[in-house]
């Protein structure tokens, strides 16, 4: 694939190519290049902590949504293995924009994973509808999670959709029950569930699937009750304000903290994940391993107490 | 001779001459003539006064307005003590307008916000009801609206009472982010423990009824019942349009296309809820003997 550039990352992109030009000089004409090289080095690593260090809300929803960000399957290939997938939701079908199955964690450890999708090329895209789920998904999702809890295995799932898809077969199947019914039933599950959201939370498509005990997020990922777009059109009849919607919502991880609507925000390498895809993943397995180990010391009651509470006390309102 | 008690056994319920599908207004009045509205299916000009002494029915198509809060509570139940009716909304995310709708919308229709939530009882039957109201901000889920659900919802729980619950709404309130969303999240973990707990919740889902409040308790419901024609969905009519560039089939997402696909159990029309709800809590509430 080619290099996806950000219009504000323009400017690191401008000194990678100086930097070549100037190695290649050096190559060539056989000069010593070392300090010139150092210095634009430097300069390199200034401007993306310059830049990513004030990424505005809006800029932040670009990079969740860079086409060369990783998406579940690339996380779970560099930090989980003995991946069994389990596919279907016993009634319907089986929806590809969902995964979920049994896998093992870099330290042995074994958990279900429930993960949303997206594709990184056209087919893989397609065979994906985008991430976008459709009422199987999250029926298979449940399934698999009921699974997990008869067998005792801890839950971790990835979010990363634009939202569940607004279509007839979608609607026609009750995608909203098959969401509403997860929201339900992940309440009653006895062990840890840990959700984290690694690029886009879009929507009642995201919290299908995480009702969790801790929520994570990616340090440049967000979460959203509506699309910028969708609410921009809606307040101010007007798509193309989807900046300004992104920052009155307050749809990035740091505010998202602030809220309670996520516990931790995990850190993503400069430049964003999409710049080491390894890197970002041993940041995420960290956190998740962190907060699996904390979860552990905690009974099957204190469990679900623990996630009843956690969504109990979010919200603000003013009584006399 | 009828075979099972006074009632004839038909599984029909419902055979009015069904009015069109359509959006109720937000708007108070939508004919500028003093006194009259316009029906949003028929598009027939009504006498308010006759519109509101017929319970917000079209008497020409038989469309059902939707109806306050405080009038739906009221032409079902008697004894209904409020709780928490002076909770507020915040705009604690500094919202561009949100203070200034909280305001005028609170002045103009004598509520707080968009929900009532109370105990009394249908016919002598106790049970905890939850409103949701239209007119307020399109029945959005907000802070109050969740917070207002989780505390009956918990406090049905606590006196072991049945739960009915009528949802208008457009779906969350984006004036508060993402921590609207997470209400879809609190009420159906309370719903969890309400059915823990083996007690029934019966949805009544009236015109419209969308987005996140039909991914959350709307659709939680043991016994989901509707009004005639009601809209119900969770994406709307225009973004599935846009999403699909195709034409949505004939009386899409309406609660007629909903009992053929396998949502809704049964229709009814408003002026027969309250005998219909009063069967049903007879049926729910306590041991079938
Ligand atoms: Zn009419």
């Amino acid at each position: 694939m080619e290099n996806f550039v950000l219009e504000f990352e323009k400017p690191i992109l401008e000194l990678k190519e100086k930097l070549s030009e100037i190695q290649e000089f050096g190559e060539t004409n056989n000069i010593d290049m070392a300090k010139q090289v150092a210095e634009l080095e430097a300069q390199i690593q200034n401007k993306s902590s310059e830049i990513f260090g004030s990424l505005s809300p809006w800029q932040r929803v670009q990079v969740a949504r860079h086409p060369q960000r990783p998406y579940a399957l690339d996380y779970l290939n560099i930090f989980a293995s003995d991946f069994v997938e389990l596919k279907g939701d016993r009634r319907f079908g089986n929806d590809e924009a969902i995964i979920g199955g049994f896998a093992k964690l870099r330290d042995g450890r074994k958990v279900m994973v429930i993960a949303q999708q997206k594709g990184r090329d056209l087919k893989e895209r397609s065979l994906r509808n985008f991430g976008m789920a459709h009422p199987e998904g999250y029926r298979k999702a449940l399934r698999l999670m009921q699974l997990a809890d008869k067998v005792g295995c801890p839950i971790i799932t990835i979010i990363d959709t634009p939202g569940a898809y607004p279509g007839i077969a979608s609607e026609e199947r009750h995608v909203g029950e098959a969401i509403a019914v997860n929201l339900l039933e992940m309440f009653k599950l006895r062990v840890p569930i840990i959700s984290v959201v690694i690029g886009e939370g879009g929507s009642g498509g995201a919290l299908g699937i995480g009702v969790a005990n801790k929520v994570l997020i990616m340090e440049n990922a967000y979460y959203s009750v509506i699309s910028p777009e969708g609410c921009a059109g809606i307040i101010w009849k007007d798509g193309a304000k989807a900046p300004e919607a992104a920052a009155a919502m307050k749809i990035s991880a740091n505010e998202l903290l602030k809220l309670d609507v996520v516990d931790n925000i995990v850190k993503e390498p400069l430049g964003g994940a999409h710049k080491d895809h390894e890197a970002a993943a041993n940041s995420l397995y960290d956190t998740i391993t962190a907060e699996l180990n904390a979860l552990s010391e905690l009974s099957e009651k204190e469990i679900l107490d623990q996630r009843y509470d956690r969504f109990r006390k979010i919200g603000s309102f003013l009584e006399d | 001779m009828p075979i099972f008690g006074k009632t004839k056994f038909s599984t029909v319920n419902y055979d009015k001459t069904t009015p069109t599908a359509a959006m109720p207004s937000l708007e108070d009045s939508e004919n500028p003539q003093e006194g009259f509205t316009k029906c949003r299916s028929c598009q027939s000009p009504i006498l308010i006064e006759e519109l509101e002494a017929n319970s917000s029915i079209c008497p020409k198509c038989d469309f059902h307005f939707p109806l306050r809060a405080m009038d739906r509570v009221n032409s079902l139940m008697t004894d209904f003590e409020e709780i928490d009716a002076d909770m507020q909304s915040v705009n604690f995310l500094g919202f561009t307008g949100y203070d200034k709708t909280l305001t005028s919308k609170q002045m103009a229709l004598d509520t707080k916000d968009a929900v009532v939530c109370g105990f009394g009882k249908i016919k002598n039957q106790k049970a905890g009801i939850v409103v949701m109201d239209f007119k307020f901000m399109g029945g959005s889920l907000g802070s109050v609206v969740g917070e207002k659900i989780t505390r009956l919802v918990e406090a049905a729980t606590e006196k072991r009472l049945p739960v009915i619950l009528v949802t208008a709404s457009g779906g969350a309130r984006m004036q508060e982010g993402c921590v609207s969303l997470m209400q879809m999240a609190k009420t159906s973990g309370a719903l969890a423990r309400l059915a823990n707990n083996d007690l029934p919740m019966i949805c009544l889902l009236t015109n419209p009824t969308y987005g996140g409040v039909t991914a959350s308790f709307a659709s939680l419901g043991d016994i989901i019942l509707s009004e005639p024609n009601a809209l119900i969905g969770f994406a709307g009519a225009r973004v599935i349009e846009t999403t699909i560039k195709a034409e949505l089939p004939e009386n899409f997402q309406t609660a007629e296309f909903l009992v053929d696909h396998g949502l809704v159990d049964r229709i009814v029309h408003r002026e027969q809820l309250k005998d219909e709800l009063a069967l049903i809590l007879d049926y729910v509430s306590g041991k079938c003997e």
